[in-house]
């Protein structure tokens, strides 16, 4: 099975049932696993913190809801991750691509890179980082401890996670 | 009339419904009028009132009601294409249009001026917009929540805030009340 359709089947194995997505070349593959599953209803969004606003709607009718977006998503919802996610205590597993990590070709990805983490680390947010793909059977009980603890929660993919860029 | 006066003639259709409210003064006005465990009050967050009632509307099937604001709207207005392709028929935006924001010193918005709200959600795609003035809002909303459709209402008033305490009634509660009344 494909490392995008084991992430999709985890995904709904842990009955989350409301995805929305701002893509990103790596996650592709992972979006359009999401987009044609059946017990997924797929909303792209046009900029993450508009994504948690959906999530935190989902998530108050009932069911479980996730955001897959670029680590560059960070630096545009600090406040709605403050004031919205954590403030109300709602649960918001991030699938995130960390662009601007070891194999990246494009320089400017590394300037939000270097501040991900300490932003994560700074906003208390839960955080595990994915570099081989093993690291991923994980995710399950990362998604289980979201759900539990009311957090919002990032897992972090990096390139060699996803195998490099291909042609770039 | 100022959104005060629009928000107390139509609480008692709002009473039945779940609401998610806009930030600031709208929510603190409601709160006043009308304290409901099936209102959402947004403490926070500028701009998602919309995004929050569509993620509520899309996954359940009662109706929902978010109370927005022109300068939300403006801060957000990657929400109108998602909501126009996206049609969620229990689902009705209602931006309360003062052409200013009112929480921070009635500063004016571009929608006093060139913009037009109603014009921008349609070309967004929504297909059921509606614009309305502020004596006729309650008939509007009706009207919205008997035809069964995705609708958004541009309810043109006067600007101006009436004065109330801020909501001091912890986050967490408003938001478990608010999942209690989703569910009875």
């Amino acid at each position: 099975m494909s490392i995008d359709k084991k992430i999709t089947e985890d995904l709904v194995a842990a009955k989350i049932g409301f995805v929305t997505t701002v893509p990103c070349k790596q996650l592709a593959g992972v979006i359009d696993e999401v987009d044609k599953h059946p017990d997924i209803f797929h909303i792209p969004s046009n900029k993450e913190d508009e994504g948690m606003g959906l999530c935190a709607g989902a998530w108050m009718g009932g069911t479980r809801p996730m955001i897959i977006m670029q680590n560059t998503a960070i630096g545009v919802t600090i406040n709605t991750l403050a004031t919205l996610i954590q403030y109300y205590r709602m649960p918001l597993p991030m699938l995130i691509s960390y662009r601007g990590e070891l194999r990246e070709p494009v320089a400017c990805q590394v300037e939000m890179a270097v501040h991900t983490k300490a932003l994560l680390d700074e906003m208390k947010i839960p955080t595990y980082h994915f570099h081989k793909q093993a690291d991923a059977d994980e995710l399950p009980m990362i998604l289980d401890y979201t759900f539990m603890c009311n957090k919002p929660v990032a897992i972090l993919t990096d390139a060699n996670f996803w195998g490099g860029y291909g042609d770039q | 009339m100022i959104r005060s006066e629009v928000l107390k003639e139509i609480a008692p259709i709002l009473r039945d419904h779940l609401v998610v409210c806009n930030i600031g003064i709208p929510s603190q006005e409601l709160h006043a009028i009308d304290d409901q465990p099936t209102n959402f009050y947004m403490l926070g967050t500028m701009g998602l009132a919309s995004s929050i009632g569509l993620g509520l509307a899309l996954v359940q099937k009662k109706p929902v009601i978010v109370i927005d604001g022109d300068g939300s709207v403006l801060t957000n207005l990657g929400t109108l294409p998602t909501i126009g392709n996206n049609v969620a028929d229990n689902y009705i935006l209602m931006i309360i249009d003062n052409g200013s924001y009112g929480s921070t010193g009635d500063q004016p918005t571009y929608t006093g001026k060139r913009t037009d709200l109603a014009g921008m959600a349609r070309a967004a795609g929504c297909e059921n917009v509606v614009e309305v003035q502020d004596v006729d809002t309650g008939k509007a909303l009706t009207e919205a929540l008997e035809s069964g459709k995705q609708t958004v209402m541009v309810v043109k008033c006067d600007s101006g805030n009436a004065k109330n305490p801020v909501i001091t009634m912890d986050p967490v509660t408003i938001r478990d009340r608010f999942m209690g009344a989703v569910k009875a």
